[in-house]
């Protein structure tokens, strides 16, 4: 629907700020790949180029952000159009909140890469963000297509992502109680858990924002919801 | 992109989108029904039911000669004065039908009043434009008149600045001040509907943003219907917006919702700036 206004220059903008955005989540999606490659690689080299690329995630951030201020001064964009320019300021925001987790992924697997860690609990991290970044491609495509559908498919995942965090906390939490010696590096597992967990929320919410921009609603129904046992077994022993 | 509630396919019969609205709190003013308008042989306003509610302003939006000033002419009746010019239907004013030969033309144009694109100040002092429309309909001394005139032209936002000056000519101010003038005009016959037909297409920002702020602050008193093809004009005014297209009532709505999640694929189109 972006092609059709009658002022070409409307179109023209509207067509750059999804540029920017689909250049943003194919940034977004390699930090975070390669953030989860220094973690399983112990890849001191690959983890300092993630940090050091994250200032382009965060100039792309700026660039949507004067483009939305832009459009919305001179163009005072209307029903559908307006849904495309507010949501594309939080999709990119949420973008770059994905980017900032995939930065401190990599700044802790340095840390991580410098001494010895449960194994397990490492192949853990990578699925859990396997699983993430699965949904984030996903994401990316749906908005790139206006799939609503395709969309929602992803907002559903949520919960299975959710119930792999717990899974993973637990784990670490165990390992931490049979030796101390384990809680440097755990700690650390259990930040990056908590990081591509939260990544997976922020990708939850653009599957909203989808949805959003095309039809003026979020979905419907409430969001399946893993049980968050997680805040008591840290506590009941 | 697919909407799938609104397919062009099906809207060829002339079914109006309503967005739910809660009518419990709105008292109905006007109720148009089954209204059909032709100008000689062609029918220009096809079935058009809607209501009006008191103490909101309704806009009426939609591209060039989608019939919204014909609509809104036939309020007051103003189609009286052109040959050849027919409404069927009912408008119910009050639950009185305006369209009826019975109707006194000059009483109803009294209760519904209305300002025109272009301001029409009558070349007389800015006292007598005021005074000449009450005189028309009522017969008070000259002290009750002098209060009138003040009351309507502090009602529009007027008074302040011609208040020195009511002797000398309503032509000799600037277009702003005339279209003040003319509402001032209106507002002095205690009318209960005020029709604003594009009311601000030949004012300056300034001008048009003292009228819009008047309008909002005169729908406190009277219920008050505007054509006009500023978009965001209909959009910053009004409680309702009606979309029109082709003669055909398209959409009917609350304004924020019309604004932001029309339901109809040509109202979207329209305010989107895709067509008209």
């Amino acid at each position: 629907m972006a092609n059709e206004h009658t002022i070409k220059r409307f179109d023209e903008e509207l067509e750059r700020l999804n540029a920017t955005i689909n250049e943003m989540g194919g940034l977004t999606e390699s930090q975070f790949s390669k953030s989860l490659d220094a973690v399983r690689e112990r890849d001191t080299a690959e983890a300092e180029q993630v940090i050091a690329d994250d200032a382009r995630v965060d100039a792309l951030d700026e660039q949507v952000q004067q483009l939305t201020v832009q459009l919305l001064a001179l163009r005072q964009p209307m029903a559908v159009d307006l849904r495309v320019v507010l949501s594309s300021i939080k999709i990119a925001a949420a973008l770059e909140r994905i980017a900032d987790y995939a930065k401190n992924t990599a700044k802790r697997s340095i840390v991580l890469s410098q001494g010895a860690a449960p194994a397990s609990a490492v192949v853990g991290i990578d699925r859990l963000g396997r699983l993430v970044r699965s949904a984030l491609k996903d994401v990316l495509d749906a908005f790139a297509n206006d799939d609503v559908d395709k969309a929602h498919d992803v907002w559903q995942r949520d919960e299975e992502i959710d119930q792999v965090y717990t899974g993973l906390f637990r784990e670490l939490l165990t390992y931490m109680m049979e030796d101390p010696r384990n809680i440097t590096a755990c700690t650390h597992l259990l930040f990056m858990a908590k990081n591509i967990e939260r990544a997976g929320d922020h990708v939850t919410n653009i599957a909203e924002l989808v949805s959003f921009r095309q039809t003026g609603r979020n979905f419907a129904e409430v969001r399946p919801k893993g049980q968050s046992s997680i805040y008591t077994a840290g506590t009941a022993e | 992109m697919s909407m799938n509630s609104h397919d062009v396919a099906t809207v060829s019969t002339p079914k109006v989108t309503h967005a739910a609205i809660d009518t419990a709190s709105l008292g109905e003013k006007v109720s148009i029904r089954n209204l059909e308008f032709f100008y000689g042989d062609t029918r220009a306003l096809k079935n058009i039911n809607l209501s009006l509610y008191a103490n909101k302003t309704t806009a009426f939006i939609g591209p060039s000669g989608c019939g919204k000033s014909t609509l809104l002419r036939i309020l007051n009746r103003m189609y009286d004065l052109y040959p050849g010019q027919r409404a069927t239907g009912q408008v119910l004013f009050d639950g009185e039908n305006l369209l009826d030969a019975s109707v006194d033309i000059n009483l109803l144009r009294a209760r519904i009043g209305m300002v025109f694109q272009k301001p029409t100040p009558f070349p007389m002092s800015i006292y007598e434009n005021i005074a000449f429309g009450i005189r028309l309909y009522e017969k008070l001394p000259r002290a009750e008149i002098d209060a009138r005139v003040e009351s309507a032209l502090r009602r529009a936002a007027l008074w302040d600045e011609v208040k020195d000056k009511l002797t000398a000519s309503g032509l000799g101010l600037s277009g702003g001040q005339q279209q003040r003038l003319c509402i001032a005009r209106t507002v002095a016959v205690k009318p209960e509907v005020i029709l604003f037909d594009e009311p601000c297409s030949a004012l300056d920002p300034i001008s048009t943003a003292k009228i819009e702020e008047l309008i909002d602050e005169l729908k406190q008193d009277y219920t008050i219907v505007i054509v006009t093809h500023n978009m965001q004009q209909a959009a910053r005014v009004s409680d309702f917006t009606t979309f029109m297209y082709l003669g055909e009532l398209i959409e009917f709505g609350n304004t924020a919702t019309l604004f932001t999640t029309p339901r109809d694929k040509r109202t979207q189109a329209y305010i989107t700036g895709r067509f008209g």
